[in-house]
């Protein structure tokens, strides 16, 4: 406990030596990166949700580097296995995958927002990065999150919150219905 | 230990945040601003979850009760946007589906029947 304390309050200066850690989340992330990218530049949609899906089982690998690992389980069954089968579902159902339906126009809106984007990410990667630099060591526990902790903490603390979002899945659930059954 | 930095974890998602930003901005398929979205949200999932492992002060799940709920505060966020996700995706699909029953366009930028 005090070396926790000691190592958050003095934060060592960034010495950045190439470890297999790094080296393992620098294939992730790159990774992760292509298939955002991919997901974005892709003409046709089911590329789009097939990039979007590798996407989501890298951050899931992400999420175990992290200790997380009951948030990687469920960004797997939730993101890879309910909400991409439900886009991939409608996409197939609306036949979009026709190319030529998708071609995107010319216009200066992509220079535009390619633009916006770059600018942004310089501006906050400028503003938030330089001061967490040095942050190199993690400061949680070991087995912050299993699955025994997280349980422990959605149920006892956070049990509010947990019925505010049941009340939200079910409001979304018979919204969804009277959506797909209304006639338009 | 770990040899990997904080900064890294929140490059990956702030990269991933503006891929989506500028993916919503530049597509026009509303199925793919959708995607775009769902890679917002998990930027940010990303950083809630790299926050909380390279928590500032540490705190040990059992210790005390309000200590140990802050320490876990980060994943239960997580966990209730990946709620909401799902529910929006649920609801955002029905309504594409609906709009597309109604009209055969997919232009997303043909649709402004609320412009004023």
């Amino acid at each position: 406990m005090l070396n926790l304390f000691a190592a958050a309050a003095a934060p060592k200066m960034a010495g950045f030596a190439i470890t297999g850690e790094l080296l393992f989340f620098a294939a992730l992330a790159g990774l992760a990166m292509l298939s955002a990218v991919g997901v974005v530049a892709f003409n046709n949609a089911v590329r789009s949700a097939l990039c979007l899906v590798l996407n989501f089982f890298v951050l899931a690998g992400i999420y175990f580097t992290l200790n997380a690992e009951m948030m990687g389980i469920t960004q797997v069954v939730v993101y890879t296995g309910a909400i991409m089968v439900l886009f991939l579902f409608v996409i197939m159902l609306l036949n979009l995958s026709a190319p030529a339906l998708l071609q995107d126009k010319n216009d200066p809106k992509t220079a535009v927002g390619m633009t916006l984007g770059m600018v942004m990410f310089t501006l906050v990667a400028l503003q938030v990065l330089p001061g967490l630099m040095s942050k190199t060591e993690p400061g949680a526990v070991d087995g912050y999150g299993s699955p025994v902790n997280v349980g422990r903490a959605l149920f006892t603390g956070f049990v509010i919150p947990f019925e505010a979002v049941s009340i939200l899945l079910l409001i979304g659930i018979v919204g969804s219905i009277l959506l797909a059954k209304r006639r338009f | 230990m770990s040899g990997v930095p904080l900064a890294a974890y929140l490059a990956l998602g702030l990269f991933m945040f503006m891929t989506g930003v500028v993916g919503v901005v530049i597509r026009r398929s509303p199925i793919v601003i959708f995607m775009c979205i769902e890679l917002m949200l998990n930027a940010v999932n990303l950083t809630f979850l790299a926050f909380a492992r390279y928590q500032f002060s540490p705190m040990v799940a059992g210790n005390s009760f309000k200590e140990g709920q802050s320490a876990m505060a980060g994943q239960m966020m997580v966990i209730f946007v990946m709620a909401v996700a799902a529910a929006e995706v649920a609801v955002g699909l029905g309504i594409i589906m609906a709009i597309f029953r109604l009209r055969d366009n997919i232009d997303i930028d043909e649709m402004n029947l609320l412009k004023g």
